[in-house]
């Protein structure tokens, strides 16, 4: 490749940049401005963007605060992170559990189970979505977080089959030393396996962690009580009843973007190598 | 001494074959129990379902194959909904496949800073649906939003996006285009694995690097293309959080996707019965799709290199 042929590519994915994050930029900005700067030209014929309107000036940072006033946002966020953490404990352990079966141990149906379990993969959510309510509504869990969390204690087909892969590849070697040392199959999976699996466990935790923090149809199907409201489920919320404020949307939507972010920044190789694996290796 | 073992062989047979499968089957439990409660159970009553008038609170009642002759026959807003989701997966699943495919090819190229680009264009697709569906409201916003604002400065005045008949469904394709990060990284793994030495033979051959893009690069990139086919397809018959965050289907049923339709006939008319009879057209499509797909994968999509 020519220097000439390097540059210019190097100049599109610059501009290609700008799009890409003008959204965030946006948002961040938007949630530092003022009401006056917001509307400053409301009314008026043809306003346009330039750069000034997309600095904040005044920085006002109060929108925050109000933000977290005009709508119970703390509670919205310490009930999404408790969700989050109890279906991501669920769903890892379980998923290897069921995995370490698959991977390690030998009975009857096992491939036909297996085949089933990806299947499953397949079957869009609106096919089970209505029988499914009809029996969490049933068993008085209406309204609980119990129809969003109980089910990620019986693995996720997707984990399962990632965990299966990973555990597959681990070398035999140790678990027959700790066979012969005495150990059972729970001990070899605690003891030897899941010490050796953190990469694909990461993987998966994170994986859920977003999937349970983004989920918007599951808190709108079973939570009635809004105090019982998750970020995603507050802010769709926020914005039919409150349209228009949008200096105070873009501070909830930052907020809620914003663990999301980090989280990315802290595990980028965990979530570009499970995304990669996903899709180029099945 | 000579106790007598009657049913000595039962036991032991049962002994050893709980022995032989018991602790397998015990590790996967926790997926069978909840397959069957939570897969197997509920497929099989959402069939029954569909047979049936059923508002969640009096007990399902038979009506036949009434519900899916109402769907087919006498409800134009399911073939609107239908039309709406097709013509979004055909525009925004191969624009979605151009953009990442492209995106990837460019980083590919091994230009400094690959890291910090890739970051770049895939940090717009971590953003939760809902606060991107916020967001997208407000850059979208026609008198003072983001993206009025830029095309006045070309003098064009641009429609009311969501709140427009005509837009509204492309403003909804338009934002897609900014959730490619997750594809883009798939397509950068695939393109990352195909071997160096396959380049090197054809640039012996004296191919050039448009040849080598079309012979090599793309062949081996199809595999990944058709999982990406395949998966948009699946995605746009479950879109469904941003049309309910956006415009809940409107203006006049403009945005009004399959799966935000069926929620509506679930959750704000209460015909569940409907809703799963929904549910099955829109399995048995998306399975004759995806059939069609699979089938077309032996004229297109390259294996084993």
């Amino acid at each position: 490749m020519t220097k000439v042929q390097r540059l210019l590519i190097y100049l599109v994915l610059v501009v290609l940049s700008i799009p890409a994050l003008l959204p965030l930029t946006w948002m961040v900005s938007t949630s530092l401005k003022s009401d006056k700067q917001v509307f400053a030209t409301e009314g008026k014929a043809a306003p346009t963007v330039s750069i000034k309107s997309l600095v904040p000036s005044p920085v006002q940072w109060k929108n925050y605060p109000s933000a977290m006033r005009t709508v119970p946002f703390q509670t919205y966020l310490r009930n999404t992170v408790l969700l989050c953490l109890i279906t991501v404990f669920g769903v890892v352990l379980s998923s290897a559990i069921v995995a370490y079966g698959f991977a390690r141990c030998q009975f009857v149906g096992k491939s036909i189970f297996f085949v089933a379990m990806i299947s499953t993969m397949a079957v869009p959510p609106q096919v089970t979505m209505v029988p499914i309510f009809a029996l969490f509504k049933a068993l008085g869990w209406y309204g609980t977080y119990l129809p969003l969390t109980v089910p990620s204690f019986f693995g996720a087909p997707f984990y399962i089959f990632l965990l299966t892969q990973f555990f597959r590849k681990l070398p035999d070697d140790m678990s027959e030393a700790a066979r012969l040392d005495g150990s059972n199959e729970w001990g070899i999976f605690t003891k030897v396996i899941l010490p050796l699996s953190r990469p694909a466990l990461a993987t998966c935790a994170i994986f859920q962690f977003m999937g349970t923090w983004n989920d918007f149809l599951g808190p709108l199907l079973y939570l009635n009580n809004p105090s019982s409201y998750t970020v995603a489920y507050g802010l769709q919320q926020f914005l039919s009843k409150n349209g228009g404020q949008w200096t105070l949307l873009m501070a909830g939507a930052t907020v809620f973007t914003l663990p999301m972010i980090v989280l990315f920044f802290f595990a980028q190789k965990t979530f570009i190598q499970g995304i990669a694996t996903t899709g180029a290796k099945s | 001494m000579n106790t007598p073992h009657p049913n000595h062989s039962t036991p032991s047979r049962l002994k050893k074959w709980v022995r032989k499968n018991g602790t397998g089957l015990l590790f996967i439990s926790p997926w069978l129990i909840g397959f069957l409660c939570f897969t197997i159970g509920p497929f099989f009553s959402s069939i029954y379902l569909s047979f049936n008038a059923y508002d969640l609170i009096h007990p399902p009642k038979w009506v036949g194959g009434a519900n899916y002759s109402t769907l087919l026959h006498d409800d134009p807003l399911f073939w609107s909904s239908l039309g709406i989701t097709v013509k979004y997966a055909i525009v925004s699943v191969p624009l979605g496949i151009v953009a990442g495919v492209g995106l990837a090819l460019l980083l590919n190229t091994k230009v400094k800073g690959q890291t910090i680009f890739r970051t770049i264009f895939y940090l717009p697709s971590i953003v939760p649906a809902v606060a991107n569906a916020v967001v997208f409201s407000w850059i979208l916003n026609p008198e003072i939003g983001l993206v009025n604002g830029i095309l006045r400065l070309f003098g064009v005045e641009g429609p009311a996006w969501l709140s427009d008949t005509k837009w509204a469904l492309w403003s909804l394709i338009f934002m897609s285009v900014w959730s490619v990060g997750g594809s883009m990284v798939i397509y950068l793994a695939g393109l990352q694995d195909i071997p160096v030495h396959l380049y090197e033979a054809a640039t012996l051959d004296g191919a050039s690097a448009y040849q080598r893009l079309r012979k090599v690069t793309l062949p081996l990139l199809t595999p990944v293309i058709f999982f990406n086919l395949v998966m948009g397809i699946i995605g746009s018959f479950q879109y469904f959080t941003e049309a309910f965050v956006m415009t809940k289907g409107g203006p006049e049923g403009s945005t009004s996707f399959y799966a935000l339709y069926l929620f509506q006939r679930a959750w704000q008319y209460l015909d569940m019965g409907y809703a799963c009879a929904m549910a099955w057209l829109v399995f048995v499509i998306v399975m004759a799709i995806t059939g069609i797909v699979f089938q077309s994968q032996k004229r297109w999509v390259h294996f084993g290199h």
